[in-house]
């Protein structure tokens, strides 16, 4: 495992700023956007996916929870929002498009031909060894045809996390505590033994 | 397009708004001038433009930006806005075999909403290099010419930190440090086996109340801008007392394109682009102070030609857009498998390092000359786009164990920087592309650059000691993901360090530097150059606070020049 300068330029945190863009998208409109997303989901009760069909977006949803699902811990991927996350980011970025739209109908081919069923339709255990074949880059090794289904599936694994961890349940999770006032920092608590 | 001219009359014109231009607004105006300051961006709003304590769930981008665009770069959609690499627009070349980055702000503040806050004096040997070990110049001043302005910063702005007596780090006007963090005592620790120097930071952050400002409430948010001006920026710091005089100016979206020569050979005027309305418009003063960012300032000197200046204005020397400098950059990173046993806690503390390690080999022969000093973090920060990322790649697979191996390795990295200092090199420099104009037809900068072996030997010297340090304390080294036959031992591109100076450097000699050791022009005495441009090396400190401590002393300076009635178009 290597780091790269941006994990390093993250975890300096202020320092990290080196190379941040200015393009960000103005405070008012983050809100409307977010309060637009909440209200779309309290209106319909089921999200309306803006970049993927409902066959896709419940094959995404399905991938989500597969990746990250709950467990005692904690829920999982699709409480935590992140289709919709993937959803609305795909929606605005062409190259997202084609690497998940591309991937989700390369993942259905797959199982029809093994199968003759698109990835929903398949029986748990038959998905669970898809997801093994894809899921693990030495398998392009005894396979080479399987590569794209495996960048793809790399791709929403990190795209699943982010999703998850940003969410409050994610941050939860996590054990994240701050974000708040202080009067005087606390320093570092001493460190268990063991 | 038309030419409108004002008929104000202003006694200084300031172009640039960050570090330099803000010191020199506080300074002028309080010293009773009228200053016009000239900004090439929108004003900023701390209220409206300030993203403080949201959490990435209250962004429907969770802080990637739109399109996921901030997830690809350094940074993420919650921070002050503060500038980018690339502006639409706005283009600059680097020469073929050269790669150059240039981080712009145009932005009142300019590079000072974002920037780290480090806050290191240089060193005395810092300023007479030549006379210590034979390479580049001395500069024209002494550490002892200096330190009284840099008190006056320090306890103007306030800055953070502790007297330790080191020669290669000099103590300052400090409030006092915050408590380090879990990270900060693992490393403390690992360099004390190692004898390294590891000491509290000096950050320009308040922790007190100070000059009318509230002391830091820790949300380790510093990047994104503080509502409550408890760490330091131009636009909240330095621009407030200049406007409280009644006799300061701020034109935004005002893009200067050239200084204008008059009678004497003074300057007249500058020529600016009204970005809104697209108007040229002209300024008049009777001096003008440059502080638009080293590059920029270069590009607007060797933009102004002139029969009496025709290489570009005070470039008699021809040094302009030459001895461009940045810093050695070179990073790496551990895996702490303590920290997975830490109890949840919180860890975010001041916006940025507690403590750092600070230049420790200058009493020895070392097989490179200068040094560097590092910056170092990690531990339990607030979760972010990308954080996950590498946990992913290397675990691969699926489902609660990938859930759960998230969750053990959070906050359990830190990571390594280090900020050297570079040998200047006749291989790096800026000049006026023949070819390439921006939007406002302004003609572009094109950078030429080549670290030195000096440069490579030291990123090698990095890469060691953070190895050394990560298994001392006990943890796993994790080399860079950079390295190749363009960034031996993972050195960074130019520019990439955002400390770039020395392009209109100062000296005794006007055959050799453009400005004397006041900022004032050679050749044109009613012209300050006061940002980092005119640095004459570029010490492993961070150049802000030795920007505006030589802005600053420049101010006095010109203050006095206009009583005596030396300046004056």
């Amino acid at each position: 495992m290597t780091i790269t300068r941006r994990d390093i330029l993250k975890t300096l945190g202020i320092t990290a700023v080196a190379g941040s863009v200015l393009r960000v998208i103005p405070l008012q409109a983050a809100e409307y956007a977010h309060r637009m997303v909440n209200a779309e989901k309290a209106a319909n009760q089921s999200y309306a996916p803006k970049f993927f069909s409902v066959h896709a977006y419940k094959t995404l949803q399905s991938l989500c929870n597969s990746i990250i699902p709950p467990d005692a811990g904690a829920q999982g991927a699709v409480e935590a929002g992140a289709p919709e996350f993937i959803d609305l980011l795909t929606s605005e970025n062409p190259d997202y498009q084609l690497a998940l739209g591309g991937g989700l109908m390369w993942l259905d081919n797959l199982c029809i031909d093994r199968y003759e069923k698109t990835y929903l339709d398949c029986a748990p255990e038959q998905q669970k060894e898809i997801l093994d074949l894809i899921a693990y880059r030495r398998n392009v090794g005894q396979d080479p045809s399987l590569q794209p289904g495996i960048e793809f599936f790399s791709f929403l694994r990190q795209f699943t996390a982010d999703g998850f961890f940003t969410s409050e349940i994610g941050i939860n999770y996590l054990g994240y505590i701050g974000n708040t006032y202080v009067q005087e920092f606390p320093g570092c608590p001493p460190v268990p033994e063991k | 397009m038309q030419v409108k001219r004002t008929a104000t009359a202003y006694d200084v014109c300031i172009i640039g708004s960050g570090a330099s231009g803000g010191t020199a607004a506080k300074v002028l105006a309080e010293g009773g001038l009228r200053v016009v300051m000239l900004e090439a961006g929108p004003p900023v709003i701390p209220a409206r433009d300030y993203k403080e304590h949201m959490w990435p769930y209250e962004s429907p981008h969770r802080g990637a930006g739109v399109g996921g665009r901030a997830r690809h770069d350094v940074g993420n959609e919650f921070m002050a806005p503060n500038g980018a690499w690339e502006i639409d627009g706005e283009p600059y070349v680097s020469a073929p075999g050269s790669k150059f980055r240039w981080f712009r702000s145009r932005i009142v503040g300019g590079r000072t909403n974002h920037w780290g806050r480090i806050a290191l004096r240089m060193a005395p040997v810092d300023f007479k290099v030549r006379s210590h070990d034979g390479m580049g110049d001395d500069w024209p001043l002494s550490y002892e010419d200096l330190a009284p302005y840099y008190d006056k910063v320090e306890a103007y702005i306030g800055v953070f930190g502790t007297r330790e007596n080191i020669p290669s780090a000099p103590d300052g006007v400090f409030l006092p440090p915050p408590k380090p963090r879990c990270t900060e005592l693992i490393v403390k620790k690992a360099c004390d086996k190692l004898n390294i120097l590891c000491i509290p930071s000096r950050l320009a952050i308040l922790t007190k109340p100070h000059n009318g400002r509230a002391a830091c409430h820790y949300c380790a948010q510093c990047g994104r801008g503080c509502i409550t001006a408890s760490n330091f920026s131009s636009s909240q710091v330095m621009i407030p007392p200049a406007e409280k005089t009644g006799r300061f100016t701020l034109i935004t979206g005002a893009m200067a394109r050239e200084l204008i020569v008059g009678r004497e050979g003074k300057v007249s005027a500058v020529s600016y682009i009204d970005k809104d309305t697209r108007e040229e418009r002209r300024i008049h003063a009777s001096a003008f102070v440059v502080a638009a960012s080293a590059c920029e300032s270069a590009r607007l000197l060797l933009n102004s030609r002139s029969a009496l200046f025709p290489d570009g204005l005070a470039n008699s020397s021809g040094v302009v857009g030459r001895n461009l400098m940045d810093s050695v950059g070179s990073d790496a990173g551990g895996y702490f498998p303590q920290l997975e046993r830490m109890p949840a806690h919180n860890h975010d503390g001041v916006g940025g390092m507690h403590m750092y390690l600070p230049w420790w080999k200058f009493d020895r022969k070392n097989e490179f000359l200068r040094g560097y000093h590092t910056e170092f973090g990690g531990g339990r920060d607030m979760p972010g786009v990308g954080d996950y990322d590498d946990v992913c790649d290397s675990l691969e697979g699926y489902g609660i164990s990938l859930k759960q191996e998230c969750k053990k390795k959070y906050g359990t990295y830190i990571g390594f920087s280090g900020r050297g200092e570079m040998i200047p090199n006749e291989n790096c420099y800026c000049e006026i592309d023949p070819q390439v104009v921006d939007r406002w037809r302004i003609p572009v900068l094109r950078f030429h650059w080549k670290w030195g072996e000096n440069e490579i030997k030291m990123a090698r010297d990095m890469q060691e000691t953070y190895r050394a340090i990560v298994e001392a304390g006990g943890g796993v080294f994790l080399p860079p993901a950079d390295i190749d036959a363009s960034h031996p031992y993972g050195i960074s591109d130019g520019g990439l360090i955002i400390h770039e100076v020395g392009t209109v450097r100062m000296g005794e000699r006007p055959a050799t530097s453009a400005l004397n050791q006041f900022c004032q022009a050679h050749d044109v005495k009613n012209l300050f150059v006061t940002d980092g441009a005119c640095f004459v090396t570029n010490a492993d400190k961070n150049p802000t606070l030795t920007i505006m401590a030589l802005t600053w002393r420049a101010s006095e300076y010109l203050l006095d020049e206009a009583k005596k009635g030396n300046l004056g178009a």
